[in-house]
């Protein structure tokens, strides 16, 4: 079978999918001192009541990050919106060194003015204004998330972010019934992609977060899908006969890695999104799968048994040499690299438990990140700060979220079901 | 002279018409025995034939029940794509029964969950290859068996723990 060149029109985005897919959030574990911030709810200059609470989405975003300790609202001795109306000592009285204040304009565009007060300096430490569609006001009240938090720890916030999943609802009598789901990077307004009997795999985003690729059983057989988030068009890429899975875009975003059995057992091969043209790239009895792209885009990092036992390699384009990269342990699995291009994040066994480590190119030095002992599907936000994966509580799967350094941890179950193979977003483009 | 001339072109021609008459008449005969025996004859081949059909039918079902009896699923050791001993006999059964008909057969692997997805595809494959090729060893033709993996996707028992996962590491013959 030759790569199809189907495009097709598919009914989504527009289906909604309600609590079901929703993911919630549960913060297991902050910094030690988390800085106490006031984030005061935002002045409304528009017609009728506000359709979002800015300030509130901007308090959860930064209480999340498990560095901050947002004041209550009920602590607070006055709501000021203007510099004018902001008296220090009434935040300094309740241990707030920062407050964050605010307006929201909303007439043919949407536009949040903010500044950010440092109350032992007693000056403002940023203001800025974000810009954008009424109907993306969340995204941007998370972008003002992302510059208070960059402002304040020196790193970019990932809020305005998004995070794509596989929902499975359990069906003891039948086939499972499973949900490609994107959601914002705080689980709120997930909307469903595709959704079936037969399952998803391996969501991707394009390097421009326009798009994303998966693997779907809908034939009954697996086959790599592209689909647009835009404009909804669906492609199908491949579907040879045996394995066909693991998408990952090229960092210039032209080409695409992947997994095929075709020519006898798991190898992997670079599909040029616009020749079409197929190059093998790794030849080898053993399995070949889980290639992740350095951010450079000249190499490969993938997970081979050519050693014996799975261990994550390095492919380099130009050279088309092959370097074993991990050692330590008799497991490791399904590499993810931050944008830094050092830190990757994997799967690693260690005493028959399966848990997500950080190894670092530089050093080789692998540090275990999580306790839990079914871990897999690791994604790094695009900050390089967390790293989002997949676990079991109980019969369900639902996702965890750590701090690279180990000092944070959140959980994101879903209200109902399980939720496996996040990937979190790039950048988009506001 | 000339009468007598005539009249012996009559007789001649009158024996030879009665002597190829006569001819005739035995050569029915023959013919018809022939033709009875041989009837006779296809009657037993086709008897046989069908009697040996219907032993082969019967067989045959002996074999496809046995193959039923044995079940279709094919459990794996951990980490392993080698066939058990039980696995082994199970296929025997099918590998019989796919000797004697046209079946086509769809080999579907499976693994546990532990481990990363797209790595498990990857055993599953392994496992479904590996029943595909005792398959083929055996005698069934490659083209009549599809393999497919589903990894740790679609697994018979939800928990964790052994029990569960040992039900899950299996080819499910379809």
């Amino acid at each position: 079978m030759v790569l199809t060149k189907r495009w097709g029109i598919v009914l989504l985005l527009l289906c909604v999918s309600g609590v079901r897919a929703e993911l919630q959030i549960e913060i297991n574990q902050g910094v030690e001192n988390p800085t106490p911030i006031a984030v005061v709810p935002f002045a409304w200059q528009g017609v009728g009541s506000p359709p979002e609470d800015v300030a509130q989405i901007i308090d959860s975003d930064l209480a999340r990050s498990g560095q901050f300790a947002p004041v209550s609202r009920r602590d607070m001795l006055s709501y000021p919106t203007r510099e004018s109306a902001l008296f220090f000592r009434d935040w300094r009285a309740i241990s707030a060194e920062y407050v964050l204040i605010g307006r929201v304009t909303v007439g043919a565009q949407a536009r949040i003015d903010f500044q950010l007060f440092d109350t032992t300096r007693q000056e403002a430490v940023e203001s800025g204004t974000v810009t954008g569609p009424v109907s993306e006001l969340r995204m941007l009240s998370h972008r003002v998330s992302d510059s208070v938090y960059e402002t304040l720890t020196g790193i970019p916030g990932a809020f305005a972010t998004r995070l794509l999943y596989v929902s499975v609802t359990r069906n003891p009598t039948g086939k499972d019934f499973y949900r490609l789901t994107l959601a914002d990077s705080d689980g709120r307004r997930p909307i469903v992609l595709l959704e079936g009997r037969e399952p998803i795999l391996s969501p991707a985003w394009s390097p421009d977060g326009t798009e994303v690729a998966y693997v779907s059983f809908e034939t009954s057989r697996p086959a790599i899908y592209r689909q647009n988030l835009r404009t909804g068009e669906r492609e199908q890429l491949t579907n040879f006969k045996g394995l066909n899975n693991s998408p990952a875009w090229s960092p210039d975003g032209n080409s695409m890695a992947l997994v095929l059995s075709k020519d006898g057992n798991p190898d992997i091969y670079l599909l040029n999104l616009k020749s079409r043209a197929l190059t093998r790239l790794t030849r080898h009895f053993a399995i070949d799968t889980e290639p992740t792209w350095m951010p450079d885009g000249k190499s490969l990092l993938f997970t081979s048994d050519r050693g014996g036992r799975p261990q994550i390699y390095r492919y380099d384009l130009r050279t088309q040499k092959i370097e074993r990269v991990t050692f330590e342990g008799r497991y490791n699995a399904r590499a993810r690299v931050a944008q830094d291009g050092r830190n990757v994040a994997l799967v690693h066994q260690r005493d028959g438990r399966y848990h997500i480590a950080v190894f670092d190119l530089v050093t080789d030095r692998l540090t275990v990140l999580t306790e839990t002992s079914l871990d897999e599907s690791p994604s790094i936000a695009p900050n390089g700060s967390i790293v989002l994966y997949a676990t079991k509580r109980g019969e369900a799967s639902i996702l965890g979220a750590v701090a690279v350094d180990g000092g944070v941890r959140f959980s994101l179950p879903a209200r109902e079901g399980s939720v496996q193979e996040p990937a979190w977003s790039p950048y988009v483009t506001p | 002279m000339k009468n007598v001339t005539l009249c012996a072109k009559w007789m001649g021609l009158v024996f030879a018409a009665l002597f190829l008459a006569a001819c005739s008449s035995n050569e029915t005969k023959e013919a018809e025995a022939a033709a009875a025996a041989a009837a006779e004859q296809a009657a037993q081949e086709t008897a046989a034939r069908e009697a040996e059909q219907q032993a082969q039918a019967q067989a045959q079902q002996v074999r496809e029940e046995a193959a039923a009896d044995v079940g279709t699923v094919f459990y794996f050791d951990f980490d392993s794509s080698s066939l058990t001993d039980d696995a082994r006999g199970q296929v025997d059964a099918h590998i019989s029964a796919l000797l004697g008909n046209n079946a086509s057969v769809r080999l579907e692997g499976h693994t546990d969950e532990r481990g990363t997805r797209e790595y498990n595809l990857a055993l599953g494959e392994r496992r479904a290859n590996a029943v595909r090729d005792y398959m083929v060893a055996n005698g069934v033709p490659s083209y009549r068996i599809e393999t497919i993996s589903y990894g740790e996707e679609n697994p018979l028992a939800y928990g964790s723990g052994e029990s569960n996962w040992q039900q899950n590491r299996r080819v499910e013959l379809k």
